[in-house]
């Protein structure tokens, strides 16, 4: 665990993200939660042949201000700059949203892998790749399309299917507040998919609204402890 | 005259069905609107998929404040006692049976109550979300939908044609001329919308009704 955690600038913290990386992204895919600048840092550095596992797909930046007047970058920009060889998430395109995200674009023209998965499902599959698991048995996707090629067993009367670990190279995340050994809280419902997607990363990298020194967040509060945490940016919002 | 509820109303219908004490989730679009319309007397605890307990009704746009949304990236009110928690947890609650009610939309329903409400013709990246978890999950499942499609076909259906959320999931549909039950002998229509007969809604309904000897008009 380095013992300098903090970085400048949300650059240096993406530099070394090499070509065909496994990223995670935090987050549950709009405004609120995202690591917004991070992602932004990693279509600047251009790394290609990314496989991303995140909620949902991004909206890109024009069907955003939908969501925001004024915008904001997401997931999309990745995807729309061919960054991005496969997408394993729950949502890759919004049903409410117009079909023109970069995501839903690049699939329909074939340029992209993706692989749809219930969100609790990619919740834990998270979080079993965090915690060392081989696995687990859901009930979720019994009897549609999601059983297709996985174990199905009966326990206790119920039919489950048995769902994989996944594992990142790096997690991007955003939390509220740091201190600066890497202990973690977040404000609201920006927390989602952050503390899981903190825990099963190589390297995670956490970008804060607030980096504050040890000792100023109280233990009893702190949802993500450090040694999750690798790098820290601290780009106030 | 015959008229189609609007989504309030159906949504204030729906929400009749709240009980004291329990613990809701409100799927994407048109369910959410039903945080607006607790029965009075009633306290409910809404759960959202992305890591909130306890908000109460929707807010306003123009406050939006963005880390303090429900599923539908909809603002919600914060209330004394809210509190969050990661997806992880979150969807530990709904799989978990933890949670007493979970209202979806949906594009097809089955006489069977076979659900579909993620993926349409056209749209190939779509995804389930959380809705294949709050399927399996949930202690009892109501749909809140349209009667028809946009072209005036069913919804209601024998089987879906669109891809599966889950089978045999749903107990209840709420629509814009009816309220029905699932139940083991098939559809029971309950309520109708004000001026519509039974024959009327059988006429928008492919699967053949069971018609409630106390059929009414839906409650509002």
């Amino acid at each position: 665990m380095p013992v300098n955690k903090i970085y400048e600038t949300c650059d240096q913290a993406v530099a070394d993200i090499l070509n065909g990386s496994t990223i995670m992204i935090g987050g549950f895919g709009s405004f609120g939660g995202l690591p917004i600048n991070l992602i932004v840092a990693l279509a600047k550095q251009g790394a290609k042949n990314l496989t991303v596992i995140a909620n949902q797909g991004g909206v890109g930046f024009e069907l955003s201000k939908r969501i925001k007047p004024d915008g904001y970058q997401d997931i999309g920009i990745l995807v729309q700059n061919g960054q991005v060889r496969k997408f394993i998430g729950s949502v890759p395109a919004l049903g409410g949203m117009p079909p023109t995200s970069p995501l839903e674009i690049l699939y329909s023209e074939g340029k992209i892998e993706m692989e749809v998965v219930p969100q609790g499902t990619l919740a834990e599959r998270i979080r079993a790749g965090a915690g060392g698991l081989g696995g687990f048995y859901t009930p979720t996707g019994v009897g549609t399309r999601v059983e297709i090629g996985k174990e199905k067993r009966v326990i206790n009367g119920r039919e489950y299917l048995l769902e994989l670990p996944l594992h990142a190279d790096f997690a991007l995340i955003k939390a509220h507040k740091a201190d600066t050994l890497g202990n973690l809280v977040y404000r609201g419902t920006a927390r989602c998919f952050n503390p899981t997607t903190a825990m099963a990363a190589r390297t995670t990298i956490v970008e804060v609204d607030k980096l504050v020194p040890p000792g100023e967040i109280d233990p009893e509060a702190v949802v993500t402890p450090h040694l999750y945490v690798s790098r820290i940016v601290e780009v106030p919002r | 005259m015959k008229i189609r509820l609007d989504e309030q109303t159906i949504a204030l219908r729906a929400a009749k069905e709240f009980e004291n004490g329990m613990v809701i989730n409100l799927g994407y679009g048109m369910p959410a609107l039903c945080a607006n319309f607790i029965p009075e007397g009633r306290t409910v605890f809404f759960q959202s998929e992305n890591g909130i307990l306890g908000y109460g009704s929707l807010g306003v746009d123009e406050e939006k404040d963005y880390e303090l949304i429900n599923a539908s990236d909809q603002p919600v009110t914060p209330l004394p006692g809210m509190c969050f928690f990661d997806s992880a947890a979150s969807f530990d609650m709904i799989r978990g049976g933890h949670i007493d009610l979970v209202i979806l939309g949906a594009y097809q329903v089955s006489e069977k109550g076979d659900l579909a409400n993620w993926g349409r013709p056209g749209r190939p990246a779509t995804g389930m979300g959380g809705a294949m978890d709050l399927a399996s999950g949930s202690k009892k499942l109501m749909v809140m939908m349209l009667h028809t499609t946009k072209e005036g076909g069913p919804r209601i259906v024998r089987q879906c044609t669109f891809p599966l959320t889950a089978r045999n999931c749903v107990s209840k549909i709420f629509t814009d001329i009816a309220v029905i039950d699932v139940t083991k002998e098939g559809l029971v229509l309950r309520e109708v919308a004000p001026a519509w007969t039974a024959e009327d809604v059988q006429a928008f309904t492919e699967p053949t009704l069971i018609v409630d000897k106390d059929l009414k008009e839906i409650e509002l």
